[in-house]
């Protein structure tokens, strides 16, 4: 897609001259923020739509109270906002508040651009599954965020066209295999599914299902495994799928998918929490017929999900009131009333665990009309994440991803070299980067 | 194999007089190039068309009718547009036309002088300076946007309107336009006669030169228009407010709402539309000032 090629080329083109100009670490001062006192203005840079309205609730509630005023300034979501927050941390004049999706963390910790906020966060961590929080702390004693919104990965599929080509919902990826066949069978032109490389986030959170860390850190040095055994097992999994004909391998997001999916060219689609928003514009006239299941599993016995997509708010090292901006944040993704508010408003899927199956989630999308416990059993599914492990150049991986799978998704070529690829130019850039790389 | 049959007919179209080919050959290779031309503009036009057919669409319409089969959802789409989040986009619509109107406009008029001064006034260090601005030409935007950021940071004008027009005033290319042109539309001839007459520089240049520029100015004008119309990078980086935000950065953030909201296709299209609409009208309206060439001459030749 044109867009997404031209957001790549700002943020490599940022990157690039970033790199030109960085002549020095600035010696960032660390100094205390003090007690607060008097009123405090914030800025905050979130892409969630409606968000405006949420802040509204804590400038005329609590914010009035302890005079700490935010004011929403609307982004542009994905990889560069991040590039667009550090070139601001450079002139010293990020926002107080950023909205940072989870992979990105390491990269704005790595860049000294986000405050540790552990001792303003106060109960916030309870509210949070493990999982979950530990991806704001970097395996630290740090906290860099608060959780805002996750994106469990789940399994969706036409009900009626499942019955109609008497197939069952796959509990581990050798029935999801066998369906795949079974379907091409019955009906040589409908597809289960299709592999697409255009969403890195996708084939990251299968990986992660199957227990891949991609990136761990060994004393002082950070080791990448993103062609270790899980994440070749994924890769070999969906390449012999393309290379068979079972799926297909055109990309997700097109017109083509939309009408595959709304024509009932395609019938199932390996997605996350936030599918019913995206399936309501792709396939409109499937409304009702769809319905969600858990991933399938690598072996019988197990009930693990991946993450594809999620943020965090997180608060700049650039804030001359961190603790403030600390105190918004928390607010924000633990308060009742506050997550009431982003369900409605913005359609995020909560973080925050109890959050996940009040309010605004007893009852099901309306997309989902058809299946009542929609939201019950997604938080049952977010429960069974697991855990997740980020480096700070998750960016050039997931370009080197979309390169490198895209074409061999296209040529229905080998995805392990394709995996060995991305490793590589992933430790490439950690040690350009002047990252200690241990091999 | 264009250039080829390109190459093949230029000698037919009369550019190398007295080669031996007559004018029935003439007639049969021209359709050769014409071909060429025809493909061209249907290249360009196509994703045109699908633009303004796509924008007539609904949202359910949008991926699942014929593509170039017209939709019903054109007044709903500019509705929705208008009200998305109070009307924000005419505000982009508006910004835009102050970045590229007043941008254009004050960068015409610094060309307009500076290309003047190297055209006609002898100082040292002109060649260096005029050296200095092709270096300039060469160096892409994109490429300043961060030094310039960096430093208006420092001035601390980032996040205003003001950010995005100062980088815009001096333009390299545009200079070098206005110098070129002044060159050949303003004899010195002329210049010299005014000095003659008594007329203070200042005079000469506001009554006899400008005039005799202004078909090189309104191209540098409009270059300058249409760049800033269409800048994204310089804008993005500098703004972070989205009530400053000009067309181009407005639909990006509506395409780009995070994976857990689906991108607002129908409105993106119909407000890309809407914001090509001004281009193609000020190009209608200004285009009458290139003919002015023949008439602005001072010196016959």
């Amino acid at each position: 897609m044109p867009i997404t090629k031209r957001s790549r080329l700002v943020a490599s083109t940022i990157a690039v001259v970033l790199g030109a100009t960085a002549l020095a670490a600035c010696g960032s001062s660390d100094d205390e923020t003090e007690a607060e006192s008097g009123p405090v203005s914030l800025t905050y840079w979130t892409w969630t739509p409606g968000m405006d309205k949420v802040v509204d609730l804590w400038n005329d509630g609590p914010g009035k109270k302890d005079q700490i005023k935010v004011t929403v300034k609307k982004q542009a979501s994905g990889d560069t906002l991040v590039t667009k927050i550090l070139t601001a941390h450079k002139a010293g004049k990020a926002p107080d508040l950023v909205q940072a999706e989870y992979q990105a963390l390491p990269t704005l910790v790595s860049n000294d651009a986000l405050a540790d906020i552990s001792k303003d966060t106060g109960e916030a961590k309870t509210r949070f599954a493990d999982g979950v929080w530990q991806q704001t702390t970097l395996g630290t004693d740090a906290v860099y965020a608060v959780p805002q919104d996750i994106g469990p990965m789940m399994f969706y599929y036409r009900e009626d066209l499942f019955k109609k080509y008497k197939l069952d919902v796959p509990k581990t990826w050798d029935e999801f295999a066998e369906t795949a066949r079974k379907l091409k069978k019955a009906s040589p032109d409908t597809d289960l599914t299709t592999f697409s490389a255009n969403d890195s986030g996708l084939f990251a959170g299968l990986a992660q299902q199957a227990g891949a860390q991609w990136w761990t850190t060994e004393g002082q040095k950070w080791k990448v495994g993103i062609n270790d055994a899980a994440s070749q097992k994924v890769a070999k999994f969906w390449g012999d799928l393309v290379k068979e004909g079972a799926i297909d391998n055109q990309p997700m997001y097109t017109p083509a998918w939309n009408k595959a999916l709304n024509t009932g060219k395609q019938i199932a689609w390996v997605s996350a929490v936030w599918a019913p928003g995206t399936l309501t514009t792709a396939a409109p006239d499937t409304k009702g017929k769809w319905a969600m299941a858990p991933l399938p599993q690598w072996s019988g016995g197990e009930n693990l999900t991946g993450s594809w997509g999620g943020s965090s708010t997180a608060v700049t090292t650039d804030s001359k009131h961190q603790a403030a901006a600390a105190k918004f944040a928390a607010w924000l993704n633990t308060d009742d009333a506050a997550l009431q508010a982003l369900a409605k408003e913005s359609g995020i899927y909560p973080a925050a665990t109890n959050a996940q199956t009040s309010g605004a989630f007893t009852n099901p999308p309306e997309y989902f009309s058809n299946q009542a416990d929609f939201y019950t059993q997604a938080a049952e599914i977010a429960k069974s994440t697991a855990p997740s492990a980020w480096g700070p150049n998750v960016n050039v991986a997931y370009t080197t991803f979309k390169d490198a799978f895209g074409m061999a998704a296209k040529d229905k070529s080998d995805f392990v070299a394709a995996l060995n690829t991305m490793q590589d130019d992933t430790v490439a850039d950690l040690k350009k980067q002047g990252f200690g790389v241990s091999e | 194999m264009s250039s080829l049959a390109i190459r093949k007919a230029s000698p037919a179209a009369g550019t190398t007089p007295g080669t031996a080919q007559g004018p029935p050959l003439r007639r049969r290779i021209a359709l050769v190039p014409t071909i060429t031309l025809l493909i061209g503009a249907i290249y360009c036009l196509l994703p045109v068309a699908w633009v303004v057919i796509a924008a007539t669409k609904s949202g359910s319409e949008l991926f699942s009718t014929f593509t170039f089969l017209p939709g019903s959802g054109f007044a709903d789409n500019i509705k929705d547009l208008s009200a998305y989040r109070d009307g924000v986009y005419w505000k982009w619509m508006g910004n835009s036309a102050l970045y590229a109107g007043l941008g254009a406009l004050l960068s015409t008029v610094v060309s307009a002088f500076s290309g003047y001064a190297l055209a006609i006034y002898r100082f040292r260090g002109r060649e260096t300076i005029f050296n200095v601005l092709l270096a300039g030409v060469l160096m892409p935007p994109v490429i300043l946007a961060i030094p310039q950021y960096l430093l208006l940071a420092k001035a601390d004008v980032t996040d205003s309107y003001l950010s995005v027009l100062l980088p815009l005033i001096l333009s390299p290319y545009g200079v070098y336009l206005a110098r070129i042109y002044a060159t050949a539309a303003v004899p010195a001839d002329v210049v010299e006669a005014g000095r003659m007459d008594g007329a203070s520089e200042w005079r000469i240049f506001t009554r006899v030169a400008l005039p005799m520029m202004v078909p090189g100015l309104v191209t540098v004008f409009l270059f300058q228009f249409v760049a800033v119309w269409n800048n994204f990078l310089l804008p993005y980086i500098m703004l972070s407010d989205d009530e400053k935000f000009p067309i181009t950065l407005g639909l990006y953030t509506l395409l780009e709402q995070g994976a857990n909201t689906p991108a607002l296709y129908t409105l993106v299209i119909t407000g890309a539309l809407l914001a090509v609409i001004p281009l193609v009208a000020l190009f209608l309206v200004i285009q009458r000032f290139w003919s002015l060439d023949l008439l602005s001459g001072a010196v016959k030749s």
